[in-house]
């Protein structure tokens, strides 16, 4: 075989093999991710024992501890919108209330169960709104 | 103080402009003083940059109120070290940072060229090109983040440092990051110049393999710095999360190393000239992508600094420089080719193109997966994201192939191997690789397909190393007769690159057996334990001996006034392994009652940490305040006036009255293997990247009229 | 006080900036020349480093000494060739 088919040849494999690993990552992302949902929108339609991620604020006065468990509600940025989740795991230290929290959720009932350790807190941002210099 | 600081700003931004004009004129008309003026504007505005960067940290030291920065993010009560290091915490002061060591480093290297006369074509577009990212860094920073914006009435004092900032490492973390960022645009810088003036040639890539190394190693200290952070000093236990702003830091880093090999390639036989110019131009992109993710809040993530003021700016910024990379290469293709092709399957050359479509495919994934609410948003209209799990699962495997090419790669010659010489050559390490699985296997380490290759693929490529040496060594005195401690210092110094780049080989193989040993045989338990009580955490016995508290006796200097802990005993088969003492540091919240204050704010995790080269004892603890919570309600009620001293012992009576009588505290307690392998890992790389990157004595070379044979070997002689 | 440092600032800046503007110029090689020179001198290190790497290579018992003799009979032609270039370029000055 002269070399110039064997380059090519192995061009080719090589072009095969990204494709396939392409085609497998966004197939996969697609369906092993979970969507991002703010309160309102689970309020409006959460399909019972599918995951969701849940963004949004921890409501104030609405953080309680029940045996091991950290109950909670999350409230919406844009409005007053919220909803109870029921948390066993790791709370992040920055964890309080009025801070914006992420969690995975799977609706159980009327309540949303997280999924453990995955409660994360923004750092809280001490940045003020943008200056007018 | 603050006006000084704001008319550097803008000078320096008057010096950028001038210095991408100066650098380009004297290149196009060809008037070398111009080029030069352009040059010397880059050392005055780095000047400048230092001014302010200095009077800004001053403010923060000097506790000056009357900057809006040093309110936000510092306080009277802040310790030295953490004030002077606060002025990055800030949006504003990690801009300042960007363009100071951004003019730093620009005119290091640039001085350097200058003295040595290389590179005289390209360094004044390069110039024009960094003073281009200065200028738009000042920009920002002058119309957008101002760090030198006062108050009319400064209060008395600031809102403190965020206390999970509070640790050293934290503080050196951005500065190192950022050296990695800043540095990977010189070499982006230098590619473009490369491109406008057509001379992609061999004393370009030697200098921007140079330039990528430095910047390689300041990012890679940076990410394993952050990973150690998150392990020592969060309260969940891990260190690496798939979190955006990490990966963020890992994608230049990944395309940068797989540069660091391709540019061999380049080097030695004059091919794959648009692949490496496209992975320099990919790695100063990402770079600035890096910073803008972190400084954005475009996505969710713990990092997320709020304040997307900057987001369009920054957008318009790296569209700007991915075009213009791409137009480039595509203009510059003709002078691109490569000169020769690739001879043998079997050749150190394959290898190495493994080596980096494995890189290149990691880098894509990490991207996918980060980017990957965006995409959906794009393509569903729901914003989805991927955890943990997804990166796992594609990470792994190709981790595993890279150090498996790791190993393969120094054993393999150039150009051609001998396929005898290479099975007689794997032998050892192959049968190494094979047998550490299987006895460990036999040991009774539980079966996991994944973290047994790991170890038998990393024992493979640590054999191959000694191998390296030994051989190289045995070599050395076959030639010189030299003792062998003496024949292995001459054979490292005068092959730093290859035998450094074994060390860092070596690094890298103990730092992913670590990470797979830890992550793959850890046991861990969340528990609430009453003083008294036991429980079994991987063949460990953790009993909860008593709490403990302490008031304003700050040993561990990280400015809490109160802490409550545990101390916690720790046994294996009766016999006394370690005493493990996690605490929970509380910082007072000004906004609330006089006693409730001090338990409302900010709460961070002292880790209990027994650190071994088999295995980490680690544990936190969320002790339970909430009866503290209550009765320090009541002495709100009854003492509203109490001064700040009441106050304090008031709640410091709490806090004894928790220790004495505590209520169960929720535990975390991890027994992970091998996880001190990540950090030495880590420190065997560093030192291999210091040995590749320490600079070769300079050798006067003269020349005769000689033939040429033998100038060769004169010149061999000399080199 | 900040003016005054500020206008100082802005003196020494200008004098650095242009100074190199005011100065009597000093004859330099083209840059157009001294890259070709800097290219080839480049290529020639890392020619020698080549024949460095794959004699090291057969030492360590990497390469049969029969495929050692090839590649370097072949390195060390093309770095002569480098040397032929290198003197052709630099004319003959030395």
């Amino acid at each position: 075989m002269d070399p110039s088919r064997k380059r090519k040849i192995r061009l080719v494999v090589a072009l095969a093999a990204a494709v396939v690993l392409a085609s497998a990552l966004v197939y996969t992302s697609f369906s092993a991710s979970s969507e991002a949902k703010s309160p309102s929108q689970l309020v409006a339609g959460a399909q019972p024992g599918q995951s969701y991620e849940l963004t949004g604020k921890v409501a104030h006065g609405s953080v309680r501890r029940e045996g091991g468990a950290l109950l909670f509600r999350v409230q919406d940025r844009a409005d007053t919108t919220s909803v109870p989740v029921r948390y066993v795991g790791a709370v992040p230290d920055p964890f309080r209330e009025g801070r914006e929290v992420i969690v995975d959720v799977r609706k159980q009932g009327p309540m949303f169960v997280g999924e453990k350790d995955s409660l994360v807190t923004k750092c809280p941002s001490k940045f003020k709104a943008a200056h007018s210099t | 103080m603050a006006i000084l600081g704001r008319a550097c700003l803008i000078i320096a931004l008057g010096l950028a402009v001038y210095g991408a004009a100066a650098s380009i004129y004297g290149a196009r008309a060809r008037k070398p003083a111009w080029v030069e003026s352009g040059r010397r504007a880059v050392y005055a505005m780095s000047g400048v940059v230092t001014i302010a960067f200095a009077i800004l940290i001053a403010a923060f030291i000097r506790s000056d109120f009357s900057f809006g920065v040093v309110v936000d993010h510092s306080s009277t009560t802040t310790p030295l070290f953490y004030r002077a290091t606060a002025a990055w915490s800030s949006q504003e002061g990690s801009l300042l940072l960007w363009v100071f060591l951004l003019s730093a480093w620009s005119s290091l290297i640039l001085f350097v060229l200058a003295r040595k006369g290389k590179l005289r074509e390209i360094a004044p577009y390069a110039t024009a090109v960094l003073c281009g990212l200065g200028g738009f860094f000042l920009f920002c920073s002058i119309f957008l983040a101002n760090p030198f914006t006062t108050l009319a009435n400064p209060p008395l004092e600031g809102a403190g440092l965020n206390p999970l900032l509070r640790y050293p490492s934290m503080m050196i973390h951005p500065p190192a990051l950022y050296s990695g960022y800043t540095l990977f645009t010189v070499p982006f810088a230098f590619a473009i110049g490369a491109l406008i003036t057509g001379r992609l040639d061999a004393s370009w890539i030697t200098s921007t393999r140079r330039f990528a190394l430095a910047a390689w190693f300041f990012l890679g200290l940076g990410i394993l710095l952050g990973a150690r952070w998150s392990y020592s000093e969060l309260g969940w236990g891990g260190y690496w999360a798939w979190d955006p702003v990490e990966n963020a830091s890992l994608m230049p880093w990944l395309v940068g190393t797989a540069f660091l090999h391709s540019a061999m390639i380049q080097e030695k036989r004059g091919m794959l000239k648009v692949w490496n110019v496209s992975l320099v131009l990919a790695a100063g992109v990402l770079a600035v992508l890096g910073t803008f993710l972190v400084r954005s809040g475009i996505l969710d993530s713990i990092h997320a600094f709020g304040a997307s003021t900057l987001g369009v700016p920054f957008i318009l910024l790296i569209a700007t420089m991915a075009a213009a990379s791409i137009g480039l290469v595509i203009w510059r293709r003709p002078s691109l080719r490569s000169e020769h092709r690739l001879d043998s399957l079997f050749s150190r050359e394959s290898i190495f193109l493994l080596n980096n479509l494995v890189l290149v495919g990691l880098c894509f994934v990490v991207f996918w997966g980060t980017f990957f609410p965006l995409i959906s948003e794009a393509v569903t209209g729901d914003k989805a994201s991927v955890g943990p799990p997804w990166f796992d699962r594609y990470t792994v495997p190709l981790a595993l192939i890279l150090v498996l090419l790791s190993g393969i790669g120094p054993v393999i010659a150039w150009r051609r191997a001998t396929v005898s010489k290479l099975a007689r050559y794997l032998a050892i390490p192959l049968a190494v690789g094979v047998a550490v699985p299987l006895v460990l296997l036999g040991l009774g380490v539980s079966y996991h397909l994944e973290a047994l290759l790991m170890f038998g693929i990393g024992a493979f490529a640590l054999t191959v190393v000694a191998q390296e040496f030994v051989r190289g060594a045995g070599a050395r005195r076959a030639m010189t007769g030299d003792p062998p401690p003496a024949a292995l210092l001459a054979l490292v110094r005068r092959n730093r690159r290859r035998y450094g780049g074994y060390v860092v080989h070596a690094g890298m193989a103990v730092l992913f057996i670590g990470v797979a040993a830890s992550s793959t045989f850890h046991h861990q338990r969340d528990v609430r334990l009453s003083p008294g009580q036991t429980t079994k955490v991987g063949g460990y016995d953790v009993r909860y001996q008593k709490a403990t508290f302490n008031v304003a006796d700050d040993h561990r200097n990280t400015g809490a006034l109160i802490s409550l802990g545990a101390v916690l005993d720790v046994s294996k088969g009766g016999k006394h392994v370690a005493t493990l003492n996690p605490s929970r540091g509380y910082y007072p919240d000004l906004s609330q009652g006089p006693v409730s204050r001090f338990y409302q704010g900010e709460s961070t995790s002292e880790v209990g940490l027994q650190a071994g080269l088999r295995r980490d004892l680690w544990t936190a603890v969320e002790p339970d305040t909430s009866r503290i919570d209550r009765l320090a309600a009541e002495a709100d009620r009854k003492f509203p006036d109490a001064s700040p001293r009441l106050s304090l012992f008031i709640a410091g009576t709490l806090a004894a009255g928790y220790a004495r009588n505590p209520p169960p505290a929720t535990f975390r307690v991890i027994d992970s293997p091998l996880v001190t392998w990540i950090w030495l890992g880590g420190l065997i790389v560093v030192a291999g990247a210091l040995i590749a990157l320490w600079p070769v004595g300079l050798r006067a070379r003269r020349t005769a009229p000689v033939g040429y044979g033998a100038r060769v070997a004169r010149e061999l002689g000399r080199a | 006080m900040d003016f005054l440092l500020v206008l100082v600032v802005l003196a020494v800046v200008a004098v650095v900036v242009a100074w190199p503007l005011y100065r009597v110029a000093r004859p330099t090689p083209g840059a157009g020349e001294r890259s070709e020179v800097e290219a080839l001198e480049a290529a020639r290190d890392a020619k020698l480093r080549e024949i460095r790497d794959s004699e090291l290579d057969y030492r360590t018992g990497k390469l049969s000494e029969e495929d050692w003799r090839t590649i370097d009979a072949q390195l060390r032609a093309e770095a002569a060739d480098i040397l032929r270039q290198l003197d052709r370029v630099k004319g003959p000055e030395e």
